[in-house]
């Protein structure tokens, strides 16, 4: 199997906040123990991004400064790039502050912030508190997911965040905040793309989900060889009974 | 003033109530409830101190450093008002005045207080010090302190209100804080001067790797630990400020302590002194230099300083060892990931495996969002760990992460319960064992200890 997984993190310097680098580490760590190769690579600031230069694009959280930057550089600099690798397949995940940047815009009282336009969704600042704490939600990614399953993460966020008509979210928040705080939905899913308010870092909590990534990006139908997850699995119930689900 | 005794007095009854209902001492509730009776109390105490008040914040080692400055002044004979249990937040800090209050005095010349990083502002302004030790900015506890920017930004007011009236004493090699004194006429700076302390590269969690006046990346001739280090800005010539007070010669003994050579340049104190630190780690070694900065800036002669640091304690929990009969116990609190970075560097000083007893809680005083140990470097551990039994409310959290990390899952135990965790752990080897616990944790663990007879007379 000389299979590799290409994983491009996009601005891994300023869009880390939430320990990010939890997420690249479990798709590292899941691709070597069954012998699939895994190449990163970073895109920073000023880069453009080669569509075709990776299976799986992320792009975490970041201080507002830092996002700023980043979403001018996104939608300028980067936007082809993302839009055709996201047509031609290949995984996104958007995580916060990289999530509010997905859609058409992030209102920030006096100023917006451009986003880049790859799903439907545009965010406001809120002057009512952030949203924060752990949250549960329940997605339905398909069968080669396993059906109906549970995310369990934490939220931080001061954006509201609303799709449009034809959006599809994530999934159904069990417990927590989600996307808004009132419509009961959190995240984003337009095909390979996922976008989420969910960190903590939300793959070692969901290591199903790294996986169903990790044969996404890779465009395979059956589902990877299983691992002795024991420690994921209790973390992931320990994550959700923080959440209360 | 009229009126704050009866106030003192209901305060105090309530504090009686709370201690013989069993909520223990340190509490911060009878200064909460003379803030309710008197909200200036804070500041009508702090006023009766003859020597006024010295503050100190930071993300990591306030405990320390304020421990640190104690032992330097109560040696010299100072009588401290100090709030060393670190309750630092306003009920804590008017417990500590409460509790020193007599009649129309205080029982005190100097007020010595670390304060939290998030209530400074208020703080300030109510003691007025004369005085304010700031040591660094880590990322920390996003879920309640929000963004290390805010922070910074938040800080920059407050030390432009002080203006004249407070000598500042900052970290040149922490760029959010060095910022802070640009343009203040007192200032004391700080630093580390060692290339041989200098690691090959960033560690992953560095916060504030860009510019506070114009953005651009700053570039590093040395890096410490975290963003601290020797840097300059290439875009807009911002630069590291020379440190009046240096740590050269820098060696690091274990889990032990440190030696290093305390240099201070200019003034009527210029000299250089080796101190032997009974503490660990270069965390430490800054701890040190900025209880020395803010004890020389406060007219210390050198010698006094030097005295005063090599007889200090571990504050509680901060590298501290407790005996448990065949083995000992050595503490350190975790809580950030620069903080629990600058302690696995110092276990993993040690030779050979380490056995260690890691604690994970996502209280409230913890921090819900346990995210932060994804980014502290527990890949240090890797190829060291003999046994590591994980405990606490997310006890598989940090058994996952030390898992991947590159620790060999077979040497993981997840066992939630702090009790059992602790004797699954010490029946397990011999030698010193490690305990890592975040904040409500460290206070579990002693307790459970204080229980066995095992905890050292103060703690009670």
């Amino acid at each position: 199997m000389a299979e590799t997984l290409r994983v491009c993190a996009l601005y891994p310097d300023l869009m880390n906040i939430y320990a990010d680098r939890g997420n690249l580490l479990l798709l590292q760590r899941r691709c070597a123990w069954r012998g699939i190769g895994f190449e990163l690579t970073a895109s920073g600031l000023g880069e453009p991004l080669d569509g075709d230069g990776a299976d799986l694009f992320y792009i975490g959280g970041g201080q507002d400064r830092d996002q700023r930057l980043c979403a001018f550089d996104l939608a300028e600099v980067k936007r082809e790039g993302l839009h055709a690798a996201a047509e031609r397949g290949a995984a996104v995940l958007a995580v916060c502050g990289g999530y509010q940047l997905l859609g058409r815009s992030y209102e920030l009282g006096d100023e917006t912030l451009p986003g880049v336009g790859l799903v439907d969704l545009h965010t406001v600042r809120s002057d009512a508190p952030r949203l924060i704490g752990n949250i549960a939600i329940e997605v339905n990614l398909g069968e080669r997911a396993g059906g109906v399953r549970v995310l369990a993460g934490f939220e931080n966020h001061g954006g509201r965040t609303h799709l449009g008509p034809a959006a599809q979210p994530l999934g159904r928040v069990l417990k927590g905040h989600g996307n808004n705080g009132e419509d009961g939905f959190e995240g984003i899913r337009q095909r390979n793309v996922i976008g989420t308010y969910m960190h903590g870092p939300l793959l070692p909590k969901n290591a199903w989900l790294a996986d169903w990534l990790i044969a996404t990006a890779l465009g395979r139908d059956a589902p990877l060889p299983p691992l002795d997850d024991a420690f994921e699995a209790a973390a992931h119930v320990e994550a959700r009974r923080a959440a209360g689900a | 003033m009229t009126g704050l005794g009866p106030k003192i007095a209901a305060a105090r009854a309530v504090g009686t109530v709370a201690r013989v209902a069993g909520r223990g001492g340190g509490t911060s509730l009878p200064g909460k409830v003379l803030m309710r009776l008197e909200p200036h109390a804070i500041r009508d105490l702090a006023r009766r101190l003859p020597q006024g008040s010295i503050a100190i914040s930071a993300t990591n080692g306030k405990t320390t450093s304020a421990a640190m400055v104690a032992a330097v002044l109560e040696r010299r004979g100072t009588r401290l008002v100090h709030n060393r249990a670190g309750a630092n937040m306003a009920g804590g800090i008017a417990s500590t005045l409460l509790g020193a209050a007599r009649g129309s005095g205080i029982a005190g010349e100097l007020g010595l207080f670390e304060i939290d990083e998030f209530w400074l502002g208020q703080l300030t302004d109510e003691l007025e010090p004369q005085a304010l030790l700031l040591g660094n900015l880590f990322r920390d506890q996003l879920d309640r302190y929000g963004e290390l920017e805010t922070i910074a930004d938040r800080w920059a007011e407050i030390v432009a209100a002080r203006g004249e009236r407070t000598q500042l004493v900052l970290n040149a090699d922490d760029p959010l804080i060095a910022d802070l004194g640009r343009t203040q006429p007192r200032v004391t700076y700080f630093g580390v001067e060692d290339d041989t302390m200098a690691m090959p590269e960033m560690q992953h969690a560095s916060d504030s790797k860009h510019c506070r006046r114009c953005g651009h990346a700053y570039a590093y001739d040395a890096v410490y630990m975290g963003h601290l280090g020797r840097y300059r800005c290439p875009n807009c010539g911002q630069r590291r400020p020379q440190p009046d007070v240096v740590a050269e010669h820098v060696e690091l003994l274990g889990t032990r302590g440190a030696r290093f050579q305390l240099r201070v340049t200019g003034g009527p104190q210029a000299g250089t002194a080796t101190v032997e630190l009974p503490l660990p780690g270069l965390y430490n070694v800054y701890n040190a230099l900025g209880a020395a900065a803010l004890c020389l800036a406060l007219g210390v002669p050198l010698a006094e300083v030097v005295a005063g640091l090599e007889h200090v304690a571990a504050a509680f929990g901060r590298a501290e060892t407790i005996d448990l009969g065949d083995r000992s116990l050595s503490i350190l609190l975790i809580k950030n990931p620069a903080g629990a970075n600058e302690v696995l560097r110092t276990v993993a000083l040690e030779s050979g495996e380490i056995d260690l007893l890691a604690v994970l809680n996502d209280n409230i005083a913890d921090g819900r969002d346990v995210s932060w140990v994804w980014d502290a470097d527990f890949e240090i551990l890797a190829g060291r760990v003999r046994r590591v039994t994980c405990a606490g409310t997310r006890a598989a959290e940090l058994a996952l992460r030390l898992k991947y990390a590159g620790v060999d899952a077979a040497r993981i135990a997840v066992v939630p319960d702090l009790r059992a965790a602790l004797d699954v752990a010490r029946d397990d080897g011999d030698g010193t064992l490690y305990a890592m616990p975040t904040y409500t944790a460290l206070l579990a663990l002693r307790d459970l200890l204080s229980s066995r007879g095992l905890a050292p007379e103060y703690w009670r």
